[in-house]
């Protein structure tokens, strides 16, 4: 592996260190490889602070009473106290901290929207930058990882059994929750390695296989959690078999929403078009891009990507290191963006175009059943809508076309319903999430809790982390009251 | 780990296991497949489920060498074993939704074509365990490719054999092979299940839409995941959009676009080829990067 390790200096093109010291408005800048150099490998793109860095980034954090970082996050981390441990260097208890409220901190540290939660309440942005708080959290998870610092294993035991479906970051947290309450926990993953949309969807430039997500994986088995990988739950079994022929007493459901949307425009099942799903799977779960691996990827040489979401940027800059010439096209403009705003710019660092105010309206597929571009229709923003977002609409006249091989469709994803169709007595709305209470995560059924992107659809790690945490607690509450 | 309690060549490049695999064995049913997986670096390799023991606890598999991974896995004995087999997975066969009185009622002929001779097995058996007798049309390019001969031979009700070059029983297609059955002979069916390569289910559906025949094709695309998460898998059905690992694999032949279906399948041709070419003749390629 080459990193290159830009300075302080080269990346806001003043001098680092003095920058480190005296203004206080500015954050501490984070290295990062090269642009050039990471277009072309899949290693980490950010390299996260070092000591120095993070103490002095850290002692930027005013301390606030009425801390509002902390009503931004939604698994409340005590902010501004991990923060200072961090500042005088009680890095150990900084990660306990952190732990206390979160299971996958150095996962959150990297994958987290935090300029829409901490960091966009924090008050130091107010006057200038706010506390990198996703980037101290980072560091902390990684000392505490690279300083060997595990959870500590269940004092307790209680002998009560709970199925866990899905090894994402839903499942994983309400796992090592119930795990640290003395449960015996099993974990059921249709795929063959646990991790979810960690493992298969976020690609290893942004955040490590074997490094990280392995590793708070191994964390969560530390505390007792069997995994069990290649079960389909409404298919090798059933979740009414799990409850009366293995004995679970409560199930929890974490299976994400993992169903790919396309479009229904003509062209769409020509050869070359490929939902983000599959793109982004085959690149990081059976890692494609590494010639060592059987699975076979078609990287194609001119891409477009269709969709604005964090898949969309993760599925461009995929294509781009495997050595597509890669544009966005997206149908609002760059304001409605819905990825994370450093993904957007690490993706117009690296080379990516963007075609915005655009959508597609028809594949254009040649006699071999080939993608050979697309045609596109300009989109303006009109009045906003109840919602009060501007909806794009279609300027008349602007159709054009692009000249391409592959298309990416990444439109959105819902949950599966093999569970739902397969569970008596589980109710689902109109979009097929689980129906689950926000509190803590009970659904239609007894003794079943669900929570995650299964419930909300495609949302945030986050938010499935703190809904896997709540329901842990309703499967507590509830197999005590039994 | 998923132990191999028996491996066989049946042919040449076409391998029978028998593996031990308790969950999917106590919930599968004729016309449902496996993913199997060799070991960390292998692909997830879709194929149909061809028997199973419920007691037992294992499942087994017919597959023919088409990449790396399944170079690799002929290579595999018994007492070796898959790091990764789970299933069951898509529908099971229209057949075991049916009521058996009604289906005792029916006269039904598979036809098999080459490797689709393994997943026209179970069915076969599963009827006659049900008392129905099944008439089944086995064809082969040439007769040191015919599998499953005398197993078939002791579930079906009558068994037609034909070969590509005539070097067993008779020369000629399976559409051949129908076409003197039903037009000829005077057979009556009410129902056709055609099972093999693409090329050969297209023309078994031509024929059977000529005759009024109702015709079930499995679908075979490239697959991923297996459980509707990627659309790799996806082929039109009567003009709408379905994934075969979840809708499917079993569809309506005379309403699948076999055209397209046979489009998509040569995708990764060039790339599967050359993960067999690595496996046979060494790395002799590299990765590529744009900008590099
Ligand atoms: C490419 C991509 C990039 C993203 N980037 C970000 C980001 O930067 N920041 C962010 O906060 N969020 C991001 N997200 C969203 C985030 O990853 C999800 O919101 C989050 O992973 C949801 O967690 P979950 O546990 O609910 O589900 P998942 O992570 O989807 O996990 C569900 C698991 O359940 C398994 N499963 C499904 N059905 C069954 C079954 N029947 N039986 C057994 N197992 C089953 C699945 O195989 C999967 O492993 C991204 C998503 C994608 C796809
Ligand atoms: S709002 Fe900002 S300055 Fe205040 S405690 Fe939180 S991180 Fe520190
Ligand atoms: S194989 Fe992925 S959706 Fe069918």
């Amino acid at each position: 592996m080459t990193h290159i390790r830009a300075t302080a200096a080269t990346l806001n093109g003043k001098e680092g260190l003095l920058i480190m010291e005296t203004d206080v408005l500015k954050r501490i800048p984070i290295s990062e490889q090269d642009p050039k150099a990471r277009a072309c490998n899949f290693d980490e793109v950010c390299l996260g602070y070092n000591e120095e860095e993070a103490v002095a980034e850290a002692s930027r954090c005013l301390n606030c009473k009425n801390a509002r970082c902390i009503q931004g996050c939604p698994v409340s981390i005590d902010i501004p106290a991990f923060v200072h441990e961090v500042s005088v260097k009680n890095f150990e208890k900084a990660n306990s901290i952190l732990s206390d409220a979160s299971s996958l901190p150095a996962v959150c540290g990297r994958v987290c929207p935090q300029e829409s939660q901490c960091e966009g309440q924090c008050i130091r942005g107010i006057k200038g930058d706010p506390v990198s708080i996703g980037k101290l959290e980072r560091f902390v998870a990684d000392w505490a990882r690279e300083n060997n610092i595990k959870p500590a294993p269940p004092t307790v035991k209680i002998d009560k059994k709970v199925a866990v479906i899905g090894s994402g970051p839903a499942g994983l947290t309400c796992a090592g929750e119930l795990a640290k309450m003395g449960y015996d926990v099993t974990i059921f993953e249709a795929l063959h390695e646990p991790g979810g949309v960690l493992v298969y969807g976020i690609p290893e430039f942004r955040l490590p296989k074997s490094a990280v997500v392995a590793k708070e994986i191994d964390n969560v088995r530390a505390l007792g959690v069997k995994i069990e990988t290649n079960v389909i739950i409404g298919k090798s079994t059933t979740i009414d078999e799990l409850m009366e022929k293995e004995s679970f007493d409560a199930v929890f459901i974490g299976s994400g929403a993992g169903l790919p949307r396309f479009m229904g425009i003509p062209g769409e099942s020509a050869n070359g078009v490929f939902s983000a799903n599959e793109y982004l799977t085959r690149s990081n779960l059976m890692k494609a891009f590494d010639d060592d691996y059987d699975t076979p990827i078609r990287p194609g040489k001119k891409v477009a990507v269709v969709g604005g979401g964090n898949v969309a940027m993760d599925a461009a800059r995929t294509a781009l290191r495997l050595g597509a010439d890669v544009t966005v096209v997206y149908r609002r403009s760059e304001a409605e963006l819905p990825a994370r705003v450093e993904e957007v710019h690490h993706a117009k660092e690296e080379g990516i175009k963007f075609n915005l105010l655009t959508n597609p309206t028809e594949i254009l597929v040649d006699e071999n059943g080939w993608v050979k571009g697309m045609k596109c229709v300009k989109m303006e923003l009109g009045e906003p809508d109840e919602s009060g977002r501007r909806s794009p609409v279609v300027i008349e006249g602007s159709e054009f076309e692009m000249e391409l091989d592959t298309v990416i469709m990444s439109l959105g994803t819902s949950p599966n319903p093999l569970i739902s169709s397969t569970t008596k007595g589980l109710e689902v709305n109109k979009r097929k999430c689980i129906v689950a209470e926000e509190e803590f995560g009970k659904t239609s059924k007894e003794g079943v809790f669900a929570g995650g992107d299964a419930v909300t659809g495609a949302a945030t790690v986050i938010l499935a982390m703190g809904a896997g945490k709540a329901a842990a607690h309703g499967i507590d509450d509830f197999l005590k009251s039994r | 780990m998923y132990e191999i309690l028996k491996a066989q060549m049946l042919a040449e490049n076409i391998y029978l296991m028998d593996v031990k695999a308790p969950r999917v064995a106590g919930s599968c049913l004729p016309g449902q497949f496996v993913i199997v997986k060799i070991d960390e670096k292998g692909e997830r390799v879709p194929l149909t489920i061809c028997d199973y023991d419920r007691t037992e606890g294992t499942v087994t598999i017919v597959f023919q060498i088409v990449g790396g991974s399944t170079a690799r896995m002929s290579k595999l004995k018994a007492g070796d074993a898959f790091r990764d087999f789970v299933g069951p997975l898509g529908q099971p066969s229209e057949l075991c939704k049916e009521p058996i009185d009604e289906l005792k009622k029916k006269k039904i002929l598979f036809v098999a074509g080459g490797v689709g001779t393994a997943p026209v097995y179970p069915q076969v058996k599963w009827l006659k365990e049900n008392g129905v007798d099944a008439d089944v049309i086995v064809g082969a390019k040439t007769q040191s490719l015919l599998i499953l001969e005398d197993e078939m031979k002791a579930v079906a009700g009558n068994l037609y054999i034909t070969t590509d070059d005539g070097s067993y029983v008779r020369k000629g297609m399976v559409t051949e092979v129908i076409k003197d059955l039903v037009k000829e002979q005077g057979h009556k069916y009410d129902v056709c299940i055609a099972i093999g390569p693409m090329i050969m289910m297209k023309f078994v559906c031509l024929l059977t839409k000529e005759l009024d025949l109702p015709t079930v094709v499995s679908l075979n695309p490239i697959m991923v995941d297996g459980t509707g998460m990627c659309g790799a898998c996806r082929v039109t059905v009567d003009g709408e959009v379905k994934f075969a690992c979840v809708d499917g694999p079993e569809f309506d032949g005379h309403k699948v676009d076999f055209d397209q279906a046979m489009k998509r399948q040569q995708l990764y041709k060039t790339e599967e080829g050359r993960a067999y070419l690595k496996e046979t003749e060494g790395d002799t390629h590299k990765g590529n990067c744009g900008n590099a």
